[in-house]
């Protein structure tokens, strides 16, 4: 219904819980919203869990971008059904050297998965995870402490991160 | 081991589908019957350009040979575009989210606690309709709506329709489109083709008699027949797949009755677009939903490739985790062996005691391996047989789940559209299996 999440214990006291293969920092997942139907629509609510890291107008603003890609590909206007036609007017062997109005689509949704991760998401040891990798299903975000990860309160996002 | 070739995803496929040309084609696990359909439908075309052709294109028009090749392109197409595409299936959940949705955090609106395991279904609102989503226990997740576990692929299949044995393939969301193209230009074939076999030898019986004209073409004699007794329930079936399709229904939803008024309550479809035309348009031309299951991506056992490096590093200490799970991956075999009954007897013992505690103890290791390993896939397979092959056996579930289905109405469908139907009966509760071995209430 809402976000399921897993709190695998992580904190300075469990030094020792990396150990274990399922230890991948915390994993937050954001499931579909089949109010409208079933086409691809993911819930908007702020996870309680990113509260320290993420401001609610960005991570509100990522997915509601999301959502509307997501409904750009679903939507069915004349240029998608001229699309379906044709190709069952072409038996359907146009699927061999096209790519589909939602492929396209779903380029534009990787592309900026990937630039909010870079901007706004893994400076502050977030990380979503392109939804098309989870069956567009669920979003999966990592929450990871990261060794100089910025200060909760901390507003910047140009803070470089320096490894060792 | 992969120092010498990429492994793709097709080859650590979770289901029980056949890959063929490296992960670009796909069909059920035994497409016999597909072989037969389209031995029948080339061998029967075959007779009919051979034989009947000629003779009609000197004495009719030359128009016929070339709307017979037309539509039979056509149909061919439409044949090998729904047995060998991806028919929507939903992969499978990550260890991880399968770990998060045992952990109880499932259970947002119950409060559930931690130790709680999952609730096996949940209630959603689909355009103001309550529709219930069950938890898959193969797939570990709750299926989205409309989809529906196919027990012969072992697939969650999108918009499920049913498994056609006849095209060797599952019929949902990606390629119900390709279905229905198929079934309605195989019905105009097969009347065409009956029409032109049945038209020769009317002319080869002019003045000569019908015997004459028998012996005298034999080929359009046998055309003839296997158009005649085909045709009834091709045209049977496309005459129903546009009602289905005109009323955004899928097969499955119309044998459970899922819509259908029930003690006086109307029950409308939610997926419905209002009118007949648009639910068409929808249905079979717009837009085509991508494949999930990214069959010719590159497999890597490493979860953790997925996330930036900085990540990757921060979580250190990948070596114990990275060595793990490719002793898992190598040692697959014996651990599923291993993690199997284990998983089988808990599930038992949850369903049978009323306690769900240990519910999913041996879950973090199945989970795991039935995600990355198709050794899997050589367990459950005597036991779907014991399901699917006697008739009894889906009415049992059918009633025990309380639906709308029945065993004649599954024979009537049956019978109508010749459908074997592999439907999917899994209803919340399974039909009691007292003296089944653990096995069976795995395979669900």
């Amino acid at each position: 219904m809402t976000m399921a999440n897993n709190r695998i214990p992580s904190g300075p006291n469990t030094p020792g819980s990396q150990q274990t293969p399922t230890q991948q920092g915390i994993k937050i997942f954001i499931q579909r919203d089949y109010s409208e139907g079933t086409s691809v629509k993911f819930q908007t609510r702020f996870p309680p869990e990113l509260e320290d890291r993420i401001d609610r107008q960005s991570f509100e603003y990522t997915m509601e971008r999301l959502n509307e890609h997501f409904e750009m590909a679903e939507n069915a206007d004349c240029s998608t059904y001229c699309e379906g036609c044709l190709a069952c007017l072409t038996a359907y062997f146009i699927y061999i050297c096209t790519e589909t109005h939602y492929e396209k689509h779903l380029r534009k949704v990787s592309k900026f998965i990937a630039t909010q991760n870079e901007r706004v998401y893994n400076p502050r040891g977030v990380h979503i995870t392109d939804p098309i990798l989870r069956g567009l299903r669920v979003i999966e975000i990592t929450v990871i402490d990261l060794p100089n990860c910025q200060s909760p309160t901390g507003n910047s996002t140009n803070t470089q991160m320096r490894h060792t | 081991m992969a120092s010498r070739r990429v492994t793709r995803k097709w080859e650590v496929f979770a289901g029980r589908n056949r890959f063929w040309c490296d992960g670009r084609l796909m069909t059920a696990p035994q497409p016999g019957v597909f072989a037969l359909t389209l031995a029948l439908i080339c061998g029967t075309c075959a007779l009919h350009f051979a034989f009947d052709c000629p003779y009609l294109a000197t004495r009719v028009s030359a128009a016929v040979p070339a709307v017979g090749a037309a539509l039979f392109v056509f149909t061919l197409s439409a044949l090998l575009r729904t047995a060998l595409s991806d028919p929507g299936i939903i992969p499978r959940a990550a260890p991880a989210e399968a770990a998060a949705l045992e952990a109880g955090g499932a259970a947002p609106d119950g409060g559930g606690g931690a130790g709680r395991p999952p609730p096996r279904a949940r209630e959603v609102l689909v355009r103001g309709r309550p529709v219930k989503l069950k938890y898959c226990f193969t797939c570990k997740m709750f299926r989205p709506p409309r989809a529906s576990h196919c027990s012969l692929c072992d697939n969650c299949v999108d918009r499920f329709d049913h498994h056609c044995p006849w095209v060797g393939n599952c019929v949902g969301k990606r390629n119900y489109r390709y279905f229905y193209t198929f079934v309605v230009s195989l019905s105009f074939l097969a009347v065409f083709v009956f029409a032109c076999a049945v038209s020769h030898l009317a002319l080869e019986a002019r003045g000569a008699g019908l015997a004459a004209a028998l012996r005298r073409a034999p080929a359009s004699a046998l055309v003839a027949a296997v158009c005649f007794l085909s045709v009834w329930s091709v045209l049977g079936l496309a005459g129903f797949h546009t009602y289905l399709a005109s009323t955004d229904q899928t097969t499955n939803e119309d044998i459970k009755g899922s819509f259908s008024t029930r003690r006086g309550v109307s029950n409308p479809n939610p997926y419905s677009r209002g009118n007949a035309c648009a639910n068409c348009w929808h249905v079979l031309c717009g837009p085509l939903a991508p494949s999930l299951i990214d069959r010719r991506g590159v497999f890597t056992i490493d979860v953790r490739d997925e996330l930036p490096p900085t990540f990757v590093r921060a979580l250190g200490a990948a070596p114990p985790a990275a060595a793990a799970a490719a002793a898992a991956a190598t040692a697959a075999e014996a651990a599923v062996a291993v993690a199997q009954p284990t998983h089988a007897f808990a599930l038992r013992d949850g369903r049978a005691g009323g306690s769900y505690t240990n519910l999913f103890e041996a879950e973090p290791a199945a989970a795991r391996h039935a995600y990355m390993n198709r050794s899997l896939d050589l367990d459950p397979v005597p036991l779907h047989e014991v399901r699917i092959v006697p008739p009894a056996t889906p009415a049992g579930g059918g009633s025990g789940g309380g639906g709308g289905l029945s065993a004649s109405r599954l024979r009537l469908l049956h019978d109508t559209t010749m459908i074997d139907a592999a439907l999917d009966l899994d209803e919340p509760e399974l039909p009691p299996l007292p003296a089944a071995p653990p096995h069976v209430v795995v395979a669900l």
